[in-house]
């Protein structure tokens, strides 16, 4: 597919032409951090940011979501019996996405449609109307390790379109149907633009500072890794808040719940987060992960051991969130490593 | 499921509803689809089990007792234990719930063909059993397999489930009943003590065999080292695991085993399975 070139002041038609179809949100200033949200304006977007506070996960796994309705009423023929939710009304972008972010959907994709049984519908309903334009990283954070996780700061896995940002112009790069739609009516891009992108990519590339090693994991088996004296350490300073599981965007676990007010009730599903001892909580009271490490050796096996046995490919892409936020400073990086060497 | 979507239950009448032990702590509910489709939909083998829906309370999920050899309705024998079994307790017949399933794998009915079954209850683990003999003694299935060994214990006469299909069992069938109660009771004259201690008594032979193990953990622990006496090798035992679960489709992440999600990949899984797992359950 052919390069585009869009000059950022030409940004508003481009917004306007795609709030046609969809309704678009992308990272937008909030208080001293970026934030996703609602944007109709050039004004609202900026470029000169390492990440977004919370991952974009919401838009296709909302933090709370309504998956059945029913009448609460036993004299209603109807009553007591759920019906489904219909799906997103209107198609969404997501501009300016990271790649990072965009390929933690793809990881998902793995876990949320699995096969003809479990294939969840209200995933599937908003990955398929859902727009995914990237904007590659100019300064990844030092916290960033993408590209030791299959991903990086050019990644185009997940995405419709990339987005390089080369200073007055964008460089856009279609990379599905869906994107090369959008990209079609732009300017094909000169040379020299497409190869400054290929320079920044190299050059953001090198900025990664963390590299991680993952090969002995992946040897390891489960019960090894499982057994390893790291755990009896690693997991002391963890207060098992589970802001990681909030900020991660790779991170799908949910609780079911019935809601009732008056005649109304519904069924929706939570963000959950396997750091919370009632995750696992018997109704008898015996707890399967009742204890602390338990569950902190549960969100890293997950993600680094489980996740490539079952599904073929690593819970995590390396946006780093998990080690900005933690308030005791756990480094995802080095938890990993730790598993990776081993005493 | 319906509409292609695993969340959304079938609606189902609670045909019938009585109580199944004389502490009243299990009753059994006999339920039938409000659509006939829906019936045929939900094709099922033993040892599978469904989240049993009511609106407003939640979900729970429940071992199928009843075997699609018995028709349309299906049989749930259910322990009042939290918010949305206590519901059900208090339900009755005509009320509409719902049915969430078949959930999981069944126990492998077609690996134990030609080979010596021998089956180890205890308390109401019985449930997918008692789907399980039901299914082997049926005409259709029955000369495939060769001897049923049925052990089956609860702690007092008036906590033994299905009653009348074990005399059934023991008088008109030719598999080998072996009931047993905790301590001795009046009127009693079956097996007195634990399900580990009749195993030992029987030392069933792990020949050409294979087991299904579910009860209590504290009966597990204690039957593992009468087989192990007997010769029975992990691949030969299979066992039923109990997890909490909400999707029971292996997407929510909670029930999970390392690796394994109880609710998709279980709940049945051999010892040989288990012995290479963290002990999460």
């Amino acid at each position: 597919m052919q390069d585009k070139i869009l000059d950022k002041s030409e940004m508003d038609t481009f917004l306007e032409r795609l709030g046609q179809e969809y309704d678009v949100h992308a990272p937008v200033p909030e208080k001293g951090s970026v934030e996703w949200a609602p944007v109709t304006s050039s004004r609202d977007l900026v470029w000169e940011f390492t990440n977004t506070g919370v991952s974009p996960k919401r838009y296709v796994f909302p933090q709370t979501e309504c998956m059945m309705r029913f009448t609460n009423r036993s004299d209603d023929p109807e009553g007591m019996i759920l019906k489904e939710e219909p799906g997103l009304k209107r198609r969404q972008a997501l501009l300016n996405i990271r790649p990072c972010d965009a390929k933690a959907f793809r990881v998902l994709d793995r876990v949320y449609c699995q096969d003809e049984k479990s294939n969840d519908v209200y995933w599937r309903d908003k990955r398929e109307k859902t727009l995914y334009l990237g904007l590659a990283c100019k300064s990844p954070c030092p916290t960033c390790f993408c590209t030791s996780v299959f991903s990086g700061p050019h990644h185009e896995e997940g995405l419709d379109v990339l987005l390089v940002d080369l200073g007055e112009r964008l460089l856009v790069r279609p990379l599905t149907e869906k994107g090369e739609t959008i990209a079609s009516p732009l300017d094909d891009a000169p040379e020299e633009a497409v190869q400054e992108a290929a320079r920044q990519k190299e050059e953001a590339e090198a900025a990664i500072q963390s590299k991680v090693d993952m090969e002995n994991i992946e040897a390891r088996d489960v019960m090894e890794l499982y057994e390893a004296p790291m755990w009896d350490r690693e997991y002391e300073s963890c207060l098992n808040c589970g802001v990681c599981t909030y900020v991660c965007p790779t991170c799908h676990c949910f609780d079911i719940q019935d809601e009732t007010q008056g005649e109304q009730g519904r069924r929706v599903r939570n963000w959950d987060t396997c750091m919370s001892w009632l995750f696992t909580y018997h109704t008898s009271g015996h707890n399967p992960r009742g204890t602390k490490k338990d569950r902190y050796r549960q969100r890293f096996m997950h993600k680094f051991k489980y996740m490539p046995v079952k599904f073929d490919v690593i819970g995590c892409v390396g946006c780093g969130r998990c080690t900005t936020r933690c308030p005791v400073n756990i480094d995802v990086t080095e938890v990993v490593q730790g598993m990776n060497e081993q005493e | 499921m319906r509409n292609n979507n695993p969340y959304l239950p079938y609606p189902v009448r609670i045909k019938r509803a009585e109580i199944a032990t004389e502490d009243k702590s299990l009753r059994t509910f006999e339920l039938e689809f409000l659509y006939k489709e829906d019936a045929e939909a939900f094709r099922y083998l033993p040892g599978q089990f469904a989240e049993l829906s009511v609106p407003g309370y939640g979900e729970a999920p429940i071992g199928i007792a009843s075997s699609p050899t018995e028709g349309d309705t299906l049989l749930f024998t259910v322990s009042k234990a939290g918010s949305l079994t206590t519901k059900l307790h208090s339900m009755s017949e005509g009320d509409i719930m719902g049915v969430r399933g078949p959930l999981g794998t069944s126990y492998p009915l077609e690996q134990m063909e030609g080979k010596n079954v021998v089956i180890l209850a205890g308390g109401y683990a019985v449930t997918t059993l008692r789907s399980t003999m039901v299914w082997l003694l049926h005409p259709d299935n029955r000369p495939k397999y060769r001897d049923i060994t049925f052990v089956y214990g609860a702690r007092t006469p008036g906590m033994i489930l299905y009653k009348d299909l074990l005399e059934e069992w023991e008088t008109n069938s030719d598999a080998n009943i072996h009931l047993t109660i905790d301590n001795e009771a009046p009127g009693w004259d079956k097996h007195v003590g634990f399900v580990p201690q009749v195993a030992e008594k029987i030392a069933p032979s792990p020949e050409n065999a294979m087991a299904l193990v579910c009860g209590p953990p504290v009966m597990i622990k204690f039957t593992q080292p009468v087989l192990d006496k007997c010769g029975w090798q992990s691949d030969q035992i299979i066992m039923s695991l109990e997890n909490r679960m909400k999707c029971g489709v292996g997407i929510c992440g909670r029930c999970n085993v390392g690796p394994h999600y109880v609710c998709k990949d279980g709940p049945v899984f051999s010892k040989a399975e288990l012995d290479g797992l963290p002990k999460e359950y």
